[in-house]
């Protein structure tokens, strides 16, 4: 059998053209937004992309990279206080919200060097503890009034609705940016390796990945993603109080969103974020109870369904709309598949 | 002479982390777990130890006698239906379900209990506030006293055990290699459930201690997982004298931070840790090292 012809690679399939013609569909009628829907649709939308950034640039760094961090609420607290910071001297309120997040990004650098020498469990406590040390920092500067908080004044200099429409746009386009941005590096050389990473370190260092350099970028980038939906969060929330912000809740949220969604799949993390927020919607008043069921629920899912319910669709279906592999298929499959048990389905590389 | 003091109650206090990271420490060494609900679980023996002490008149110390069976019970199940199937599915899932565990357990008790803070202090009478007064300014808590004495008895009963007994020795092959040890008639399964049921029943103790020497409420696990956690890794990870000793260095960097500033309590732990990061850059990990001594060849 001639290997050439028996096998073929293909990226983009029928469903994932539909899947891109409806996603350029959906972003370009969200584009409009603030002009076509009323106030409090505009407010939940702005949300729903913050958890989105939220869910990606985790996913990123976890269902990608292996790095699960429980600390990512340091960057999302450090971004909403640098936007303060900011704005508070004078800078121009929503460029100091990109302006915020790319400080982080840039503090995250050499935080990098540190943590990354940690593995596992040990990782994501370290991260954990860092989240600690931001928030008491940030509380030694008095524009913050400890505990107290403050609140992003800066706004007032804008009217009501077209201070709602422009944090909807900043946290709109800070959504599309990141996820492009997401998606063209998982596709390139660096998502095969962060993936290479995630399955066998020391294997992936063998054939030649460059661990640290890999790991380094998308940490950077999870922190940068988080520190803008921090500062996004100031923007819509106002009220700067450092506990709100640097609590675990926010971990707990990405963890959620995530796996449920499907942890490592692209699409999932979407899927996941827009779960949450629906969840939220309608059991956000039960209090406690609702805390108590995402709980349960992010232990349920990391159990028995790890991959979510994207990893499950796509595992179960090959199906794939927004394609970050390859997949490769054997013209010998089908015959082979019938001596054996079942077809078996393409292989994703 | 503040500065002696200062450093006496931090090694006091580094008594009561040493506690804290004793299961963390020792569920990490055996099964290669950090456990996040660990400090979700103290909470809950605490409770436990409370729900006794002011409903049937249990004095927290006979209170013991029920809960550490209790949480031993628990372990025994969380190693089984949670612990054991997270393992299998590599380094992250453990991390993801356990942190799941902590957000259901902080949350019932929030349920149950509601936000007041609550000690176990007024069940001891005069123990939560005697002292010996070594000279005028420097006085040992009685409390606190009993808390180190605990954790050096603790540490060394597990290493006793680990080293002495034909279980210990079983807990140490596993911990070395869990496939092979099913050749020589090991049941890997098993000798891990005990290992976590021992983890566990050492949570109840440090419970009791968190509970007696301060106040708690349902979300306090966290912060007492951070302290277990810093201790843990300041002594090298998996490593029980470790451990004693990564507690003591955290209890007096604290106490020497807040003797700077009212906020230099939490900085001066939290430096202690990130210094004893760096230090493993430049020096590379004295855990193994100190593993190896403390298990025996393994690691």
């Amino acid at each position: 059998m001639s290997a050439k012809s028996a096998i073929t690679v293909e990226r983009w399939t029928r469903e994932s053209r539909v899947a891109l013609v409806v996603a350029a569909l959906v972003v370009g009628a969200l584009a409009l937004g603030p002009t076509m829907f009323d106030a409090n649709i505009v407010d939940r939308l702005t949300t729903l992309f913050i958890y989105v950034i939220l869910a990606v640039t985790w996913n990123a760094l976890v269902g990608y990279c292996g790095l699960v961090s429980i600390g990512q609420q340091a960057f999302f607290g450090l971004g909403a206080y640098f936007a303060v910071r900011l704005a508070d001297s004078g800078f121009s309120v929503y460029p100091a919200l990109f302006v915020a997040a790319l400080i982080v990004g840039v503090l995250s650098v050499p935080l990098s060097s540190i943590m990354l020498r940690l593995k596992g469990g040990e990782f994501a406590i370290g991260m954990w503890v860092v989240s600690e040390i931001s928030h008491l920092l940030v509380n030694l500067d008095t524009l913050i009034n400890g505990e107290t908080g403050t609140s992003l004044i800066a706004l007032n200099a804008y009217a009501i609705d077209s201070r709602r429409a422009l944090t909807y746009w900043c946290a709109f386009a800070a959504m599309i940016g990141l996820l492009a941005i997401v998606f063209f590096l998982l596709r390139g050389p660096l998502g095969a390796a962060i993936q290479a990473i995630r399955d066998n370190e020391e294997a992936a260092e063998s054939v030649g990945v460059r661990v640290l350099r890999a790991k380094r970028l998308v940490f950077v980038l999870a922190a940068f993603g988080a520190a803008l939906a921090g500062a996004l969060w100031v923007a819509t929330a106002v009220t700067f109080q450092p506990k709100t912000y640097f609590s675990p809740q926010w971990t707990a949220y990405m963890i959620f969103m995530a796996l449920v969604g499907g942890l490592g799949t692209f699409e999932g993390a979407i899927l996941g974020a827009v779960a949450f927020f629906a969840i939220e919607a309608w059991f956000g008043g039960a209090g406690v109870w609702y805390l108590v069921g995402l709980g349960a629920t992010a232990l349920v899912f990391a159990l028995a369904l790890p991959r979510g319910v994207w990893g499950w669709v796509e595992d179960s279906t090959a199906l794939r709309l927004l394609p970050i592999g390859y997949r490769v298929h054997f013209a010998s499959d089908h015959a082979r598949g019938e001596a054996a048990s079942g077809p078996a389905p393409p292989r994703e590389t | 002479m503040i500065l002696v003091n200062q450093a006496i109650q931090g090694i006091l206090l580094g008594g009561y982390y040493a506690l804290i990271a004793c299961g963390l420490s020792f569920m990490f060494s055996v099964m290669r777990i950090i456990n996040l609900a660990h400090g979700s679980l103290a909470i809950l023996s605490a409770f436990a130890l409370y729900v006794l002490a002011d409903r049937f008149d249990v004095s927290p110390f006979l209170g013991l006698i029920v809960v550490v069976p209790a949480m031993a019970l628990i372990g025994w199940a969380l190693q089984r239906t949670v612990l054991e199937r997270s393992a299998r599915g590599g380094l992250l899932v453990p991390v993801l379900s356990t942190f799941g565990l902590s957000i259901i357990i902080d949350n019932l008790l929030f349920q149950q209990f509601g936000a007041d803070t609550r000690s176990l202090a007024p069940y001891i009478g005069d123990l939560s506030f005697d002292s010996w007064a070594i000279t005028d300014e420097i006085a040992i808590g009685k409390l606190a006293a009993l808390t180190l004495a605990t954790a050096i008895v603790l540490l060394g009963g597990i290493q006793i055990f680990l080293k002495r007994t034909q279980l210990g020795r079983m807990i140490r092959a596993t911990a070395e290699d869990a496939d092979t040890v099913g050749l020589v008639g090991v049941n890997a399964r098993r000798v891990n459930a005990i290992a976590a049921a021992i983890a566990m029943a050492t949570v109840a103790i440090s419970g009791a201690f968190l509970a007696m020497r301060a106040t708690f409420d349902p979300y306090a696990g966290a912060l007492q997982l951070i302290f277990a956690f810093e201790a843990s890794v300041i002594g090298g990870a998996g490593s029980l004298w470790g451990t004693l000793l990564g507690g003591v260095v955290l209890g007096v960097a604290q106490s020497l931070g807040a003797s700077v500033s009212p906020q230099g309590f939490f900085i001066g732990g939290h430096l202690a840790f990130l210094v004893a990061l760096f230090a493993r850059l430049f020096f590379g990990d004295f855990g193994p090292r100190l593993r190896r001594a403390f298990l025996g060849r393994a690691a």
